[in-house]
């Protein structure tokens, strides 16, 4: 009796919670044991409109590619995405060689794919005599009209599939030392060679441990670099990314062979030698990308999709409730009860976890609607068979709960088991159709577990104790 | 009594003469594949109100944007008065293009969708969708023989189990191939979560009748088994009916008010719904019956030839 009424308070505190988070409107953040929360509806890009792009490395398929170059190369995506301004971006590694790319809100499919695309362009420019400031804007003869605004959103220049990868090889010297900049012209530099002809580029120490940055060339870039450095020795090449210096080192040998080392002042450690590499490498992405696979959801077919959704959930809900009434009566009443607060759980877990609401999503919430009340037909059916076989009513529902168990257990499991198996099915594929239906679906299998179950018995013997033993075969509807 | 069981070649007539055409069908015409497995693109866009616009012009303005043949363009109608326009794979910049040259030729049009797989993505999601049901389907088998490990030949539960849910695959694809030949319908990747699910809820059914089987078996030792199948499949012929009924009312609701985006994906549910509680009841507790009868040795002889071993 005392446990009976433990279990009212659980589920009426449970309740309460549910509703509260269900209906506050505006994202309240909660801070509890370190946990830090926001509770809000996320909705789907096929919700509120919006792209998604799914990006693949592009190299040969039997290639492995490297884990750690792939987060690189979406840590880069994300920066670049946020110079977009879309609100809730979602840049994910998906599988071992994709990445996904989620933009809710935007609608022009070209930007995105430029902002996602552009590889920061990299140029090597001549100086001349005199070496540039670090951090000064420049025009190069690269492309004039590009005054060196914004470097995030500028239109690519460079091919629209980065093709270097980073896989330094070499330490062969032919020093080049920066030295101390000096006020620069309006003037247009010329540009000797870009990012593109970079194959790789590496921090090292030289042998007075000294950091410096070894790169290597390709055939096109051994070329240029041979033909330019060797008429311009003691000259500056200034290294210049989106339009602003980096670095400005003078050419102290004929560069011939491809490959070179840039050797940094005195008083460098070697992360400054790691920040210019990485600037080298990733000028072009550490893993090129071509994309796979774009989607484009205007915002007018997503507000329409929610606004059906809704619909078709309460409609679903009516109807379900009006037969588990009609059929079960005293019982179905219960179980009706039951399902609405294992509607207003699942919507809870959504917002809290949070769940991306999808429209399969949203199916499988409406779906699960359905299939939360079998835990309760099955135990109702039993009750009424067990009642039948002549048993007071407090055994047949002791009796009716454990023997539906095994039943329940087993059929729940194995939609846990599909669940598993779509979820990584979609995670592959950066599906996020698939997830978001797998995803609730489970969600809704285990809440109409503790609904279907634990919730329904309580009531059922909450209310037994004020029923008369005459009464109960009319209000079991036997 | 109802005898379910006597008449089980019956009931497995009646599942050949569904999956039958549908298998025809799939060996004629194959699964109608959207983009998602085969790679192309897809654009859907509104037209200003009231404007009706023949399909030929709009392909021929498609072509002179993308140069493709005419052949791998198509451009069709939709129900809710947009027009889906499906070519080869397209870019952005194409997809910009083609944009301009429509707004150029019938004013404000909006793009509702837009989608572009590439043909490496659509063969990889073909596969993974194979291997995702043959997983689903080993894992389900697994873990029925165990939840059935005390029960004689618990090996059989799980594969009986199992054959259910592949006619009701079966059963699903055949009508996709159909429907897709009949009503233009297209296989996209939420028609696999479709059967995912469909193959989840059959093992539902099937082992609720299992697990009664389980119990009468204690029950009523002695009684020879098909009369316990039979007496477990009526003893919980009230739930799978109520629990069937329940689906379909939730599924009917989404089909009519539901999004329209999701329309053959809720068909699909329901098809295969209706589809697993028959196999369930009519396939899978019968298929029991006839293996522990091992009924085969019987299939291809006439009654009368009972001297060979």
């Amino acid at each position: 009796m005392r446990n009976r009424n433990l279990w009212l308070a659980i589920i009426g505190l449970l309740t309460v919670l549910a509703l509260w988070v269900d209906f506050s409107e505006t994202r309240i953040a909660i801070d509890f044991l370190g946990l830090h929360r926001e509770i809000r509806t996320v909705l789907g890009l096929d919700l509120q409109g919006g792209i998604q792009i799914l990006l693949e490395a592009d190299v040969p398929p039997n290639q492995a590619v490297d884990r750690g170059n792939l987060e690189d190369t979406r840590r880069i995506i994300e920066n670049r995405v946020n110079a977009l301004g879309v609100s809730e971006p979602v840049v994910q590694v998906a599988g071992t060689r994709r990445i996904v790319v989620e933009l809710p809100g935007i609608t022009n499919l070209e930007q995105a794919v430029n902002t996602i695309k552009q590889t920061g362009l990299l140029e090597f420019v001549d100086a001349g005599a005199l070496p540039i400031p670090e951090g000064t804007t420049i025009r190069t003869t690269l492309d004039v009209s590009l005054t060196g605004t914004v470097p995030l959103t500028a239109t690519p220049t460079l091919p629209p599939t980065p093709t270097l990868t980073a896989t330094p090889t070499l330490t062969e010297t032919a020093p080049m030392i920066g030295t101390s900049p000096v006020t620069p012209t309006l003037q247009v530099y010329r540009t000797v060679m870009t990012g593109r002809n970079l194959r790789s580029a590496r921090p090292e120490l030289d042998e007075f441990r000294r950091p410096q940055v070894a790169f290597t060339l390709d055939a096109e870039g051994t070329r240029l670099f041979a033909e330019y450095t060797s008429r311009n020795v003691g000259r500056y090449l200034c290294i210049v990314l989106d339009k602003k210096v980096i670095s400005c080192p003078v050419i102290e040998d004929a560069i011939t062979q491809g490959q070179g080392v840039i050797r940094l002042g005195a008083e460098s450690a070697l992360a400054d030698a790691e920040a210019l590499a990485v600037t080298l490498r990733y000028g072009a992405l550490p893993v090129p990308l071509k994309i796979v696979d774009t989607r484009n959801i205007g915002p007018t077919l997503g507000r329409e999709s929610i606004q059906r959704s809704l619909i078709a959930g309460i409609v679903g809900f009516a109807t379900v409730a009006l037969f588990m009434i009609l059929y079960y009566r005293l019982p179905g009443v219960l179980a009706v009860l039951a399902l609405s607060l294992y509607a207003a759980l699942v919507f809870a877990v959504f917002k809290l976890l949070p769940v991306t609401l999808t429209l399969p999503g949203i199916a499988g919430f409406v779906l699960s609607i359905g299939m939360a009340v079998d835990a309760n037909i099955l135990i109702f059916e039993r009750l009424k068979e067990e009642l039948r076989a002549g048993r007071n009513l407090t055994a047949a529902i002791e009796y009716g709960f454990e023997r539906a168990w095994p039943s329940i257990r087993d059929s729940n499991i194995s939609t846990l088991i599909t669940c598993v198996i779509l979820y990584i099915f979609g995670m592959n594929f950066g599906a996020s159709m698939v997830r978001g239906f797998a995803l609730t679906l489970a969600i809704g299998v285990a809440a109409s577990l503790f609904t279907g179950i634990w919730v329904t018995r309580t009531f059922l013997h909450v209310l037994l104790d004020r029923l008369s033993a005459q009464a109960y075969r009319r209000w079991f509807g036997i | 009594m109802i005898d379910i069981i006597g008449k089980r070649y019956w009931y497995f007539a009646l599942s050949l003469l569904v999956i039958i055409p549908g298998l025809i069908s799939l060996l004629v015409y194959g699964l109608p594949l959207a983009i998602d497995y085969t790679g192309g693109s897809l654009m859907e866009i509104r037209l200003p109100s009231g404007l009706a616009v023949s399909s030929e012009e709009v392909i021929e303005i498609v072509r002179q944007v993308t140069g493709f043949n005419v052949a791998d363009i198509r451009v069709q109608p939709s129900l809710q008065g947009t027009l889906i326009i499906r070519t080869r794979e397209i870019d952005a910049s194409m997809k910009t293009r083609l944009e301009e040259a429509l707004r150029s030729r019938y004013g404000e049009i909006a793009t509702e969708r837009f989608e572009s797989v590439g043909p490496t993505v659509g063969a990889e999601v073909t596969r993974g969708a194979l291997v995702a049901v043959a997983m689903a389907s080993l894992a389900i088998m697994l873990y029925l023989t165990f939840a059935f490990r005390h029960v004689p030949h618990a090996f059989r539960y799980g594969v009986a189990a199992v054959l259910a849910l592949l006619h009701d695959v079966a059963v699903v694809t055949g009508t996709a191939s159909i429907f897709g030949k009949v009503f233009g319908w297209e296989v996209d990747a939420l028609f696999l979560t479709a059967v995912l699910t469909v193959i989840g809820f059959s093992v539902h059914d099937s082992i609720v009748v299992f697990d009664r089987i389980r119990e009468n078996l204690i029950r009523y030792r002695g009684e020879p088994y098909d009369r316990i199948v039979n007496h477990s499949i009526l003893q919980t012929l009230d739930r799978s009916i109520n629990t069937q009924l329940t689906l379909i009312f939730t599924l009917v609701a989404l089909l009519l008010f539901g999004g329209t985006t999701i329309r053959q994906f809720v068909a699909t549910l329901l098809i295969g719904m209706i589809s697993g509680t028959y196999s369930s009841i009519f396939n899978a507790a019968p298929i029991l019956v006839v293996w522990e009868k091992r009924e085969w040795r019987n299939w291809f002889r006439r009654p009368v030839e009972q001297t060979v071993p």
